[in-house]
């Protein structure tokens, strides 16, 4: 974090206007004023990035502290690195299992959403058949509505065909539900894509199967990646499809149901450091995932909703 | 082109298509005829209402104080989100500003963007819990300091008076950084010229801002809109893992009280689809009154 120094002649622009200026002297009530406003808003930013990052960092924190330390003195540091903490949540709340299972199902989900969600948009961008613009939009009106008013049906759908408690259904589920966004979103890229190259490609007697996956799908690279990382996100954090389509089996829970579960089992058993510890290991490799790439995480999670 | 269209057309689109059909509109056409039945859930006897269910939801207080609670969201959590998410993204796009010409954000300001962006990359589960445990009474991180300052010391979520603002708190500080970082893109694509007219014209920081960036941020600033009033009618994740819409039903929501009656003790899956229909016709009309509401002559620069 830097300072709150706003005076100070190391900025940009600054030293550009130098003393030469003749305005200079003129322009000097309204600047300190503006340097008033300026420290007051920046004192605002300050306070919100030590909101934002305050209780993640106290849980950090709080999962190397004893049980005592964590009731005595909510401010306190720890009196060593207790890293017992997050092997327990590891092995006995199987945090470990957990991770290894949403890796799983999001590493399944994920490839046959991109898969689908491509060849659907690259369909409706390049090609005009009768029904597209419903098909289109009965696809892309399913962003509009939250997963839970489904839910009741969605139930017994997957139970009726029986991949109610299996990691197939849920990949299936996942895949499904984050269709639309994915097809809104390619569809619009494809169609920016030009079309000399494919049509160079066709007369070099390119067939079209070819022509999508060696030619159009590098070309779309740019796109696949931004929405690849928003289903990444979206599907590893997902809860409300595993709590009731992954209600029995332990052994297969995702992440997100092993946290629920160590923060019930917290709640009887006053195990604190173990809850601390086990939101750490599920929060930490995400943010540092998330401080490696920003760039391409920030641009994938609020392109589809720029103009 | 035309050679050899249609079976291509057809393996690409038939799969997405079946997948999609089975497992997202089937369950939404469902629904609606769930909505009609006294279903009960696991036997097979489901028996015709009508529309019973809907006038028992009429009557239900429960579910009318859910509804009161989605509606305050749906006011306040796009208004503040939007108000910090506009003045965080000007300060750190335009903040930098000295009086010279040229528009510059703060210093640091990737350092802020950064930061600000962290909840948006965790799971749900994890902020509820974090914060859950922040608002603890006892060895909480929020009372520890108001014990330190010798301030009185709520229970946050465990009293009626403060949970709820208390979780609405909590959705407004997850969703800020990411329309921060929304904003902040669209400001940077406005050209540079327009400030420099509007400050060789003498505009002052303000009048920038409401007159030259907000109505050229307009587009975003709908659908910030919209999306954030669609998140307000949903909150269900967040109220159930950090209150289960206690204490005394004070922080309840629509989609929580769904949940309940369907998966609860009770499984009345005739009565939770009845209110899974009126929310999925609130959600409609929602968004398309945010649309309304937002649409203003469109600005093409």
């Amino acid at each position: 974090m830097t300072t709150v120094d706003t005076s100070s002649p190391v900025g940009s622009a600054a030293p550009a206007a130098s003393a030469t200026d003749p305005r200079r002297k003129g322009d000097r009530a309204p600047r300190r004023e503006l340097g008033l406003l300026n420290a007051f808003s920046h004192a605002f930013l300050v306070l919100w990035a030590l909101l934002t990052t305050l209780p993640l960092l106290w849980v950090v924190i709080g999962s190397f502290k004893s049980d005592a330390e964590i009731l005595s003195d909510p401010w306190g540091l720890p009196g060593a690195l207790r890293f017992e903490n997050w092997a327990r949540a590891w092995t006995e709340a199987r945090i470990g299992q957990y991770f290894f299972n949403s890796a799983v199902v999001v590493a399944g989900s994920l490839t046959l959403t991109m898969l689908l969600g491509a060849a659907a948009a690259y369909v409706f961008a390049r090609f005009e058949f009768r029904g597209r613009q419903f098909l289109y939009y009965l696809f892309v009106g399913g962003m509009m509505f939250p997963v839970f008013l489904a839910l009741v049906p969605l139930f017994f759908v997957v139970r009726d065909v029986g991949l109610f408690n299996t990691w197939t259904g849920l990949i299936l589920v996942y895949a499904a539900y984050s269709l639309p966004f994915t097809v809104f979103f390619l569809t619009a890229f494809f169609r920016t894509l030009p079309t000399s190259v494919a049509e160079a490609g066709l007369i070099d007697g390119c067939g079209p199967f070819r022509l999508f996956f060696q030619v159009m799908l590098p070309m779309a690279r740019p796109g696949l990646i931004s929405v690849g990382i928003f289903n990444f996100l979206s599907q590893w954090n997902q809860f409300i499809l595993p709590q009731v389509l992954m209600q029995g089996d332990e052994s297969k829970w995702v992440l997100a149901q092993g946290l629920a579960a160590l923060a019930i089992s917290q709640g009887y058993q006053g195990d604190f450091s173990g809850l601390f510890a086990g939101l750490t290991l599920a929060m930490l490799p995400v943010l540092a995932v998330y401080v490696v790439f920003q760039r391409q995480i920030q641009a994938g999670l609020t392109a589809g909703h720029l103009k | 082109m035309k050679h050899g269209k249609y079976p291509l057309i057809i393996t690409f689109l038939v799969p997405p298509l079946l997948l999609y059909g089975i497992f997202v509109i089937s369950p939404y056409l469902q629904a609606f005829q769930i909505s009609t039945t006294d279903w009960l859930g696991y036997s097979s006897s489901a028996n015709f209402v009508g529309l019973e269910n809907f006038a028992t939801l009429l009557r239900d207080e429960y579910l009318w104080n859910a509804v009161k609670n989605n509606l305050i969201l749906l006011i306040l959590l796009p208004i503040l989100t939007i108000a910090l998410g506009l003045f965080f993204a000007t300060m750190l796009n335009m903040g930098g500003r000295r009086g010279t010409a040229g528009v510059v954000g703060v210093r640091g300001s990737s350092v802020y963007r950064l930061v600000y962006f962290f909840p948006q990359v965790l799971s749900v589960v994890i902020i509820a819990y974090v914060w859950k445990e922040v608002y603890n009474p006892n060895n909480g991180l929020l009372n520890g300091a108001l014990r330190a300052l010798g301030l009185p010391t709520p229970t946050w979520l465990g009293d009626p008076r403060t949970a709820f603002w208390a979780v609405l708190a909590v959705m407004v500080w997850s969703n800020v950084g990411f329309y921060v970082v929304l904003f902040g893109a669209a400001m940077q694509s406005i050209p540079r010229d327009i400030y420099e007219a509007a400050l060789l014209d003498g505009s002052s920081r303000w009048t920038t801002l409401t007159r030259v960036t907000i109505p050229l941020l307009w587009d975003t600033v709908q659908v910030a809109w919209i999306y954030l009033a669609i998140a307000a009618l949903d909150g269900f994740i967040l109220v159930q893992q950090m209150t289960d819409g206690g204490p005394n039903h004070s922080s309840d929501v629509i989609g929580l009280r769904m949940y309940n009656t369907a998966f609860g003790s009770e499984t009345k899956f005739g009565y939770a689809s009845a209110i899974g229909v009126v929310m999925f016709f609130l959600t409609l009309s929602v968004a398309v009154l945010a649309l309304r509401a937002a649409r203003r002559e469109r600005i093409e620069y």
